[in-house]
């Protein structure tokens, strides 16, 4: 049995509400609300970067794990948009800090919001295939919206990690498929702050194709029908479109809401659907399924479905569950401070 | 800030790797050569405990440059389960709340930034300790 | 060991001297002493200066210092212990005399702190502490001092107001000193609405940035009488270290190297803190003097607040402290401070303090105390009329 054997989640405790983004452009706070389902979301402070969360999420996920001996982890890659260097490791930060140098591989991968799932996908591979005996999978973002964009309501900071073990499995994987086509709908060029995108493209033949054609194809695979699963997590870009995914494809708002964490967290790219999944694993029970869909643009989906253990009982307290991170402990910002925590103010250096 | 001063401190700064002495038990934070108390010379690796109770603070408003970013911000010295004090910053925390005798956590943060092009500094900060 | 003794003394006016540089402070104050002392040569030099790299780029003060001074083959040396650097030097100079190595020697100390931006100058003064763990996570002088200050709050019960106090006691003082820095009285309600530094620390409780150069010469006093000039014992001598980081140590409320530093200096003298008569102690911040004259035993732990807030260490109470003024009102150019409050004591000693600050007590005994970063070197020193 291959799986994840620890998981954990870090959230910031900032948060910035869509009236006051929307306050500072004159735009129609109620229509991104509604629209787009959006009430809030979270803001890294100064201090909190990819590396700094994609830690503290794995300081959690070995609090699940157990006895685990950090030097048996084999692997760790951190998927991210927003690696703190252009060129320097994020992992070997994260390695180091948990005390898994020197006998261990290291990557960061990119692929838009998918970057997470990758490196999902990636660990179970080599967990399986005997490779490592353990391996770190991490999805982690403090993205950036540019300023006044529609982007800019939802690009939020979080992390997720997930150890891929073998032994003691809370969640197995029973399935894997991705679902990949060249689609250009979001970009961030080298040397540019901001990502571009392409406004309504980013839906029906980006989100939705790959999302939807991903969940069917695992679905297919696994010759399941939503009603055989216990619940689905999507990537979120917004509240809006996860809800719409799971709908089409026959799954409950009862299916989909453990997992839908974005009207109050915002997107948090590589972290949305793993960040989903670890609350969602929070609440569930020994025998339920979990199928979990990321998207990352460009574009393409990596689907799991997931079946919990007996052991979930055992470690899920021993981490901060992440509804806690989500909804307790907050501090609100205004846009001033949101502006100078995110370095949108031009000053002397 | 030369990146071989930040690399050489990181197994203290990231994973609170610390010195017990052999002989008397004292952990020493960071390393020694030499044991404080009863000058012994040989020290076992220990990992110092993430939390502690805060000893004293200050909320600093004229910063350094390296830090006018996160300005104003609190330090404070905590001692930790174990009896080790240690100084870092109070972050997470409305200055107003910061109290003497707070139970406080320490998490992982990017400590300082060195302009726009410099290497980046991670360690430890403290934090309250909500849950 | 030989007796020594003060014989003259000099310092430039403490203040931003933007005409001045590092090496016109310090020969100005040098030739003021040796003209006060009337000696015509001095064998030894000694140069207390904290960080003149940091500052303005400039090391080898020994030897820059001694060719300006028109004697370029002079013996000499830099020393430095942070903020206690020119107590250091004074110490090094008295040595050198004591052990018999050299008859008449000049201990200067300068500091040149304008030539920078606030944030530079914030950096080099954080030299002082523990680069790794503890500037390296934010921590300021003044924030040292604030923790300091909120730990001796929380176990006695210090007050805003007491630390108000020292303020505006050493600036009553410094009004009367021709060469502070900010020779202006104060009041509690300026002190505590000033800008906020580092809490509970207003800037109105910290020192200021400050140029200038102070020097004295000493000789023995076997010399001292043949000059013919009033003359000042040095009877005390202490030094003391302890750890540079705060947390470090055992006690956050307590300056131990001070504690030391002075019980060797009285052991040294042959006398008790009750001998003396008045004290030129290390006030960089308000709290520094409450924690500073309760470490040397002048009060109990915890009772030195109050006593400032009687006037017991005011001009005319029973120990008065920082009567130039303090590092508060006079200025602190870092390296200078340790041999200025030796200029202060011996003026006081002498009878020549300047505008109605000098003593009506006819004192006889003074000390003086000055410590580097906070408090991880101190120097105490006990001078005596000769």
């Amino acid at each position: 049995m291959v799986g994840i054997v620890g998981y954990g989640a870090h959230l910031p405790r900032h948060r910035i509400k869509v009236e006051e983004i929307a306050k500072t452009w004159g735009a129609d706070a109620p229509s991104y609300k509604k629209g787009l389902m959006l009430k809030e979301k979270s803001v890294p402070p100064p201090d909190t970067d990819t590396i700094t969360l994609s830690v503290e999420a794995t300081k959690n996920a070995l609090r699940r794990a157990g006895k685990l001996d950090p030097a048996d982890i084999g692997a760790v890659y951190i998927g991210s948009e927003s690696h703190p260097y252009a060129v320097k490791p994020s992992g070997t930060v994260v390695a180091e800090a948990i005390g898994a140098v020197p006998d261990i591989h290291c990557a960061d991968y990119e692929f838009a919001c998918k970057a997470g799932s990758e490196a999902m996908f990636v660990c179970l591979g080599l967990v399986k295939s005997g490779y490592i005996k353990y391996g770190l999978a991490i999805g982690a973002d403090t993205s950036q919206g540019a300023p006044s964009d529609a982007l800019e309501y939802s690009a939020a900071a979080g992390a997720a990690a997930f150890i891929m073990g073998g032994e003691n499995v809370i969640a197995e994987a029973l399935h894997t498929y991705s679902y990949m086509t060249d689609t250009p709908d979001f970009w961030r060029r080298e040397y540019e702050f901001y990502p571009q995108h392409g406004g309504r493209f980013t839906g029906e033949p980006a989100y939705f194709k790959h999302t939807l054609g991903a969940a069917r194809g695992i679905m297919e695979r696994a010759g399941a029908t939503a009603k055989d699963i216990t619940y689905a997590v999507f990537h979120q870009p917004n509240g809006k479109f996860p809800l719409r995914a799971g709908k089409t494809l026959g799954f409950s708002k009862e299916q989909i809401e453990p997992g839908l964490l974005s009207p109050t967290l915002g997107n948090t790219y590589s972290g949305a659907s793993p960040i989903g999944l670890t609350s969602i694993l929070d609440v569930a029970k020994p025998g339920d399924t979990i199928m979990m869909v990321s998207y990352g643009s460009g574009a393409g989906s990596d689907a799991f479905i997931w079946k919990v253990t007996e052991r979930i009982n055992e470690v899920r307290d021993s981490a901060v569950r992440t509804r806690k991170l989500l909804d307790e402990n907050l501090t609100y910002i205004d846009y001033g401070t949101y502006a100078k925590f995110r370095h949108k103010i031009r000053k002397n250096e | 800030m030369f990146p071989s001063r930040i690399w050489r401190e990181s197994k203290h700064r990231y994973r609170l790797e610390a010195g017990k002495c052999t002989k008397c038990g004292k952990v020493v934070f960071p390393y020694r050569l030499i044991c404080p108390v009863c000058g012994h010379r040989e020290f076992e690796k220990v990992i110092l405990p993430e939390t502690g109770k805060l000893l004293t603070y200050s909320i600093i408003r004229v910063a350094p440059s390296q830090f006018t970013d996160q300005a104003p911000y609190a330090i404070g010295i905590a001692e930790l389960e174990n009896g080790v004090r240690l100084l870092a910053q109070v972050a997470d925390c409305e200055v107003d709340d910061i109290k003497v005798g707070m139970d406080v956590r320490i998490e992982f943060r990017r400590v300082q930034t060195d302009s726009h092009h410099g290497v980046l500094s991670y360690g430890y900060k403290f934090v309250p300790k909500w849950y | 060991m030989r007796d020594v003794a003060v014989v003259g003394v000099g310092m430039t006016k403490f203040g931003e001297v933007w005409e001045k540089s590092l090496r016109d402070l310090f020969v100005e104050a040098a030739l003021a002493a040796i003209d006060d002392a009337g000696v015509d040569h001095v064998d030894y030099m000694t140069v207390g200066c904290m960080t003149s790299g940091l500052f303005v780029g400039q090391e080898h003060l020994a030897s820059l210092m001694a060719d300006y001074l028109g004697q370029k083959h002079l013996g000499a040396c830099r020393v430095e212990s942070a903020c206690a650097s020119g107590g250091l030097a004074f110490r090094t100079a008295f040595t050198e005399i004591a052990s018999g190595m050299s008859d008449i020697v000049l201990a200067g100390g300068v500091e040149k702190m304008t030539d920078i931006s606030g944030d530079g100058a914030t950096y080099a003064l954080a030299a002082a502490a523990d680069q790794e763990y503890e500037v390296f996570h934010g921590a300021t002088f003044p924030g040292l001092y604030a923790l300091m200050a909120v730990a001796h709050m929380e176990k006695y019960g210090t007050t805003r107001e007491m630390l108000s106090a020292v303020s505006v006691k050493n600036h009553n003082n410094g009004s009367m000193n021709p060469y502070a820095q900010y020779p202006f009285k104060v009041t509690r309600e300026q002190v505590e609405s000033s800008v906020m530094v580092a809490s509970p620390l207003r800037i109105l409780d910290c020192s200021p940035i400050t140029d200038g150069g102070a020097a004295v010469i000493l000789t023995t006093v076997d010399i001292a009488k043949k000059l013919g000039k009033p003359f000042i014992r040095v009877i005390g001598s202490g030094v003391a270290t302890d750890a540079i980081a705060l947390h470090s140590r055992d006690d956050l409320t307590t300056l131990k190297a001070t504690k030391v530093a002075a019980e060797k200096a009285f052991k040294m003298a042959g006398k008790t803190i009750k001998d003396v008569d008045f004290a030129e102690v290390h006030d960089c911040f308000t709290i520094a003097e409450i924690v500073v004259s309760e470490s040397l035993g002048l009060f109990e732990p915890g009772k030195a607040g109050e006593a400032v807030l009687k006037g017991e260490t005011g001009l005319d109470g029973s120990f008065p402290i920082n009567t130039s003024g303090g590092l508060k009102s006079k200025g602190h150019p870092v390296g200078a401070t340790g041999v200025a409050q030796i200029i202060e004591l011996v003026k006081q000693l002498r009878g020549e303090a300047e505008n109605g600050r000098q003593l009506k007590t006819d004192p006889r005994i003074g000390m003086t105390q000055n410590m580097g970063g906070s408090g991880g070197s101190t120097l105490v020193h006990i001078l005596e009329v000769g």
